[in-house]
């Protein structure tokens, strides 16, 4: 007892409940479920292609426990899978976009993990790596057109999309403005094979930052009270007409790209294997099962749980029709109407 | 940069106006009043009264604010609106346009200027790949109600960099509408109506007419439909479709023909994409004979696609090849006044076409 | 025409010195031309063979304009002007191997889309067309405008004509006149022409005409003839008898739905047969106002390919210029054509007592291979009884 008396001591929970804290750890297991089952469903052949994203959860959790749901607008990115459960985005949204289904949140017409969710605030993307920033920050500006507060934009990217022209752009518009903004750079060390040295000189993205003018921040984006804390102080700034920042997470990539890529011809396993010892996840259950927040059995039924909302949702998705190709002319322009000539 | 007073003032710009028809497709009630202005005025009266009109509707562009735009359209925007509304953005026309989308993704109304046409490549992508595609791809969750106005078209001494007409480039792509009016009164109707559109549209001003085109604009909120061509003066013996300063040559190469007996029926296109087939079609299977013509390369402009149209669907209605004469194959028009005139279309060589045509 | 003199402003050919079809050499004389200041010869440009004269001697032609083409040899075509046209016009293609082939000319320039479907739907050989385009092409409105038979002037003279008896008078074919001529020789040559004819008592009909004619005046602003009610009539004998509504084939007999009336119509120098579309369907005054709205477009030379177009069977008011029995030429693609002739008051027998009475004959051309004897006669006698039953009780 003694023991986790000292352990619950010397967690610094940043502010956090225990409700709080193990809906994060939810949010984590359920990120590494959904994303294994798409691999799964994958090599299973039933599904063409999925997008791993091991190693974010942490950081992902406590980046989405800092979005106020109803009121901001996160803008993430293809890996952000964490994320988005984090504000709202249902693990039957997750499988019927895996299965290109008609239920699908784009009805079939998207990659995986790209979502569009306008009633919970999160902004369709494409595939271009980048695009989104600016777009982010033309809604930053939107948001504060008219004056009011309080709404802030969360702009996700890995750290290769802050070599694109684009997000620098994007960060640049956002400092002369002060717009309420921040963005995040998931910095996990490898963009498909191009490790961080190669993709800019700098060992810190945070660094990037001072160049335009607003504040840099690093967090360990292994550990998600401390992501969470980093970007609490980052939204508040932002919701207070602070203006924006560039938050970098630091986190690894555990998995390959995605399913079409194979890391063993450009990572070392050695490694590889070091940094899978340092996994966000059984890292967090031993934090919160040492301060005495949950304990074995309620790990095991949280796991149960998640597990059974991953094979719900997969069953359900998979019974889904496909989207008709009737619908393949909808949503061209506002109307009906998409043909070029006008008869 | 090309300063607006190197723009050449022709006198005779009286003698190459065409009023559009206030036909039956026009919609909206005009006010009484009505003004000559230049087509460059009918830019500025048409955001003008946008800006006024629906406060969600905002001006981002290099120079749109304290300078007013480089040939002055808006100026006084800045001080009437506020530099909330009227922003001058910094020197990236990839942004420009991307926090544009943002912008109108999130229920806003922005216009977007680019400079020059000229300078659009950078913004390739937001206007192709995330503009166009933001309804699409969001299956109707989303969508993109912006305007990219540009200058484009030369003939003003532009040289490589401010000559060019990018209409091919764009109107390939679905989920985007161009629209290229030449005429004060289309200017304002077609802005109007793609200020409102709800989807994104490109609108191109051919710079050369901004002073030099003058003609009645009726005061007050009225629109035009995307998408409607116009029949800008009646004949039966050949058609020319047309838009951008040729279609002012292209009058008055007809005007000249019409007084040897002669009889051409010009069609200013209006809308690049979506285009009007009727308006096309109808004519052809009148006169038989079709000449386009534009100032781009030749090679996959437009006139490409409304050949291939034509020839899918009126082929036994016509008595000659259809004709194309345009911009030749080159990257752009040279510095020098003899390279300039090369690649541009005089109205003589219109005549000549137009004549030969017709005597086919 | 070269210019012979300082102020000379036309030239007169007073002889070719070669024949189409001979060679000539360079500086050779070919022609001599004189001026009212100066006779000359004229040595040839090139070297060659003279293709075609195109002015004929003693004719007189503006300087400048063109006398004669000349196939230099070793170069293909005509001297061409220096801003040559699209090549289309330029192209010589090979005589149809078809003899009624419409789409191809014997030896001459392309055909347009639009001329090769003009020319099929009014049965025109575009080789019989003379064409006002570039290089003389055959241009679609050379088409439309031989086919409504507008006044053309005629095709500057290629050949020079035949030398006549003096005092006779060469009125040149016109495309309308030529396009006649060739329509006539082969309804006459294809379709097996038969003949019959009924008198018909129309009395009771020119007493209706008589009583509707004011008011129809009034309120149309034309002359009611009796030419509505036959047509009306004749529309209704043929729903009843439709093998005279029809077309020979050689796969088959083309019965029509519709009855589309065609109405023989003189204009000036030409005959053209525009039709009233579905008369089967109209009134007696809807078919009045059709057909005098044609007849008025007729005289105008404002017919277009619509108003001649689509006719089954076809009507002619022979009786108008007086006749009482004629033998009309079918229509090619036609069945049966109808005359009325003159309306003449008679002595006639009415029960058994003699009765002056207004009597029409009605005569009727057949296509033998389509129409039996029996059947034209049956349908003659049910058009006469049908027009004998029309009287002032009737609604137009």
């Amino acid at each position: 007892m003694a023991k986790t008396v000292t352990a619950r001591a010397a967690l610094d929970r940043g502010g956090l409940s225990d409700e709080q804290l193990v809906a994060m750890l939810w949010n984590m297991l359920l990120q590494r479920q959904l994303d294994n089952r798409g691999f799964q469903l994958n090599r299973q052949g039933k599904i063409p292609f999925a997008l791993g994203s091991e190693g974010h959860e942490a950081l992902q959790a406590g980046a989405a426990l800092s979005f106020v749901r109803g009121s901001d607008i996160l803008v993430p990115y293809y890996r952000d899978l964490g994320l988005v459960l984090g504000v709202g985005i249902t693990p039957l949204d997750l499988l019927t976009n895996m299965f290109a289904r008609e239920a699908d949140l784009s009805g079939g017409r998207q990659f995986p993990n790209h979502y569009t969710a306008r009633d919970r605030g999160v902004l369709s993307i494409s595939s271009i790596v980048g695009a989104h920033c600016t777009h982010a920050a033309g809604v930053a500006y939107a948001l504060t057109y008219h004056g009011e507060g309080g709404r802030v934009v969360l702009c996700s990217t890995g750290e290769g999309a802050t070599s694109q022209g684009e997000w620098h752009e994007s960060i640049n518009f956002a400092a002369i403005h002060k717009l309420p903004i921040v963005f995040l750079v998931e910095n996990n060390g490898w963009a498909i094979s191009t490790p961080q040295s190669e993709q800019m000189a700098v060992v810190d993205v945070a660094d990037k930052a001072s160049g335009y003018g607003l504040p840099g921040m690093i967090c360990d984006g292994t550990d998600p009270i401390a992501t969470y804390r980093t970007m609490k102080v980052a939204m508040d700034r932002a919701r207070s007409g602070g203006g924006p920042t560039l938050v970098e997470a630091k986190c690894y990539r555990l998995l390959a790209h995605s399913t079409d890529d194979d890391d063993r011809t450009y990572r070392d396993r050695d490694e590889l294997a070091k940094q899978r010892a340092d996994d966000p996840v059984p890292k967090f259950e031993r934090v919160l099962l040492e301060a005495g927040i949950i304990d074995d059995a309620g790990l095991a039924a949280m796991k149960a749980d998640v597990l059974k909302q991953a094979n719900d949702a997969t069953d359900a998705a998979e019974g889904l029709p496909y989207p008709s190709v009737d619908d393949m002319t909808t949503h061209v322009y506002a109307g009906a109407a998409y043909e070029p000539w006008l008869e | 940069m090309v300063p607006e007073r190197a723009l050449e003032n022709r006198a005779q710009a009286n003698g190459l106006i065409a009023s559009s028809d206030g036909g039956p497709h026009e919609v909206g009630g005009a006010q009484p009043g009505a003004e000559r202005l230049s087509n460059l005025e009918a830019v500025r009266m048409a955001l003008h009264e946008a800006m006024v009109a629906d406060e969600r509707v905002l001006i981002v562009g290099e120079d749109v604010g304290k300078r007013g735009n480089v040939f002055l359209i808006t100026t006084g925007f800045l001080e009437e609106f506020g530099p909330k509304r009227v922003v001058d953005m910094p020197l990236a026309e990839a942004s420009i346009v991307g926090i544009a989308v943002g912008m109108a993704m999130q229920g806003l109304r922005p216009i977007a200027e680019i400079q020059f046409a000229d300078f659009i490549y950078p913004a390739f992508n937001q206007i192709v790949g995330e503009a166009a595609k933001t309804r699409y791809r969001s299956n109707g969750d989303y969508s993109c109600p912006m305007v990219i106005r540009t200058p484009y078209g030369g003939g003003v001494h532009g040289a490589l960099s401010h000559s060019v007409s990018i209409e091919a480039l764009f109107y390939h792509v679905p989920g985007l509408k161009i629209v290229a009016p030449s005429t004060p009164r289309d200017i304002k109707g077609l802005l109007t109506a793609a200020i409102e559109d709800p989807d994104p549209v490109l609108f191109l001003e051919h710079k050369k007419t901004y002073r030099l085109i003058k003609g009645e604009v009726p005061e007050g909120h009225f629109t035009i439909p995307i998408g409607k061509a116009d029949v800008k003066k009646s004949g039966t013996q050949a058609t020319v479709v047309s838009y951008g300063y040729n279609l002012h040559q292209a009058l008055e190469a007809a005007a000249q023909l019409e007084t040897e007996g002669i009889s051409v029926e010009v069609i200013d296109l209006r809308s690049i994409r979506p285009m009007d087939k009727t308006a096309i079609l109808t004519s052809v299977r009148k006169t038989r004979k079709l000449l386009i013509v534009h100032e781009d390369n030749k090679f996959g402009g437009i006139g490409a696609e409304i050949s291939a149209m034509v020839a899918e669907e009126a082929l036994f209605d016509l008595d000659a090849p259809i004709h194309r004469l345009c911009g030749p194959d080159v990257p752009a028009m040279g510095y020098a006044r003899p390279l300039e005139d090369a690649f541009m279309i005089s109205t003589e060589r219109m005549r000549a076409e137009m004549q030969k045509l017709v005597q086919f | 025409m070269p210019q012979l003199g300082e102020t000379v402003t036309e030239g007169t050919v007073a002889r070719w010195l070669k024949q189409p079809g001979e060679s000539v050499e360079k500086y050779e004389a070919f022609v001599e031309i004189s001026t009212d200041k100066v006779s000359a010869d004229v040595p040839s440009p090139v070297a060659g063979t003279i293709r075609e004269l195109i002015v004929a001697e003693g004719a007189t032609v503006p300087t400048g304009a063109p006398i004669a083409v000349i196939d230099e040899a070793g170069a293909v075509a005509a001297a061409a002007p220096a801003d040559q046209p699209p090549a289309p016009a330029s192209v010589v293609s090979p005589p149809a191997s078809n003899g009624r082939n419409n789409g191809a000319t014997a030896g001459g320039a392309r055909v347009s889309p639009a001329v090769r479907r003009l020319a099929r739907e009014h049965a025109i050989d575009v080789a019989t067309v003379s064409g006002t385009g570039t290089h003389g092409r055959v241009t679609a409105a050379d088409i439309v405008a031989a086919a409504t038979s507008a006044p053309v002037a005629p095709a500057a003279v290629r050949v020079a004509p035949p030398s006549a008896p003096p005092g006779d008078e060469l009125i040149p074919l016109t495309p309308a006149r030529r396009l006649i001529a060739r329509r006539m020789v082969e309804s006459k040559q294809t379709a097996p022409h038969a003949w019959t004819m009924v008198e018909v008592d129309v009395t009771n009909l020119w007493a209706w005409r008589m009583a509707e004619k004011d008011a129809f005046e009034r309120e149309h602003g034309m002359n009611l003839t009796l030419l509505p009610f036959f047509m009306f009539a004749v529309a209704e004998s043929l729903r009843a008898f439709p093998l005279m509504n029809a077309s020979f084939h050689e796969n088959g007999i083309a019965v029509h739905k519709n009855v589309n009336l065609g109405i023989a119509t003189a204009t000036e120098g030409s005959l053209v047969v525009p039709v009233v579309r579905n008369a089967e369907e109209r009134s007696i005054r809807g078919i009045a106002l059709a057909a005098a709205a044609l007849i008025e477009r007729a005289r105008r030379g404002k017919l277009d390919v619509d108003d001649l177009s689509g006719g089954t069977f076809t009507v002619n008011n022979n009786g108008a210029a007086g006749s009482i029995l004629s033998a009309p030429i079918l229509v090619p693609g036609q069945a049966g054509i109808a005359t009325m002739e003159a309306v003449v008051k008679r002595p006639v027998v009415r029960n058994d007592a003699i009765a002056i009475r207004s009597m029409m004959n009605v005569c009727l051309s057949l296509d033998h291979r389509v129409v039996d004897g029996a059947l034209a006669s049956g349908f003659l006698a049910d058009l006469k009884k049908r027009l004998e039953a029309m009287g002032p009780s009737g609604a137009l």
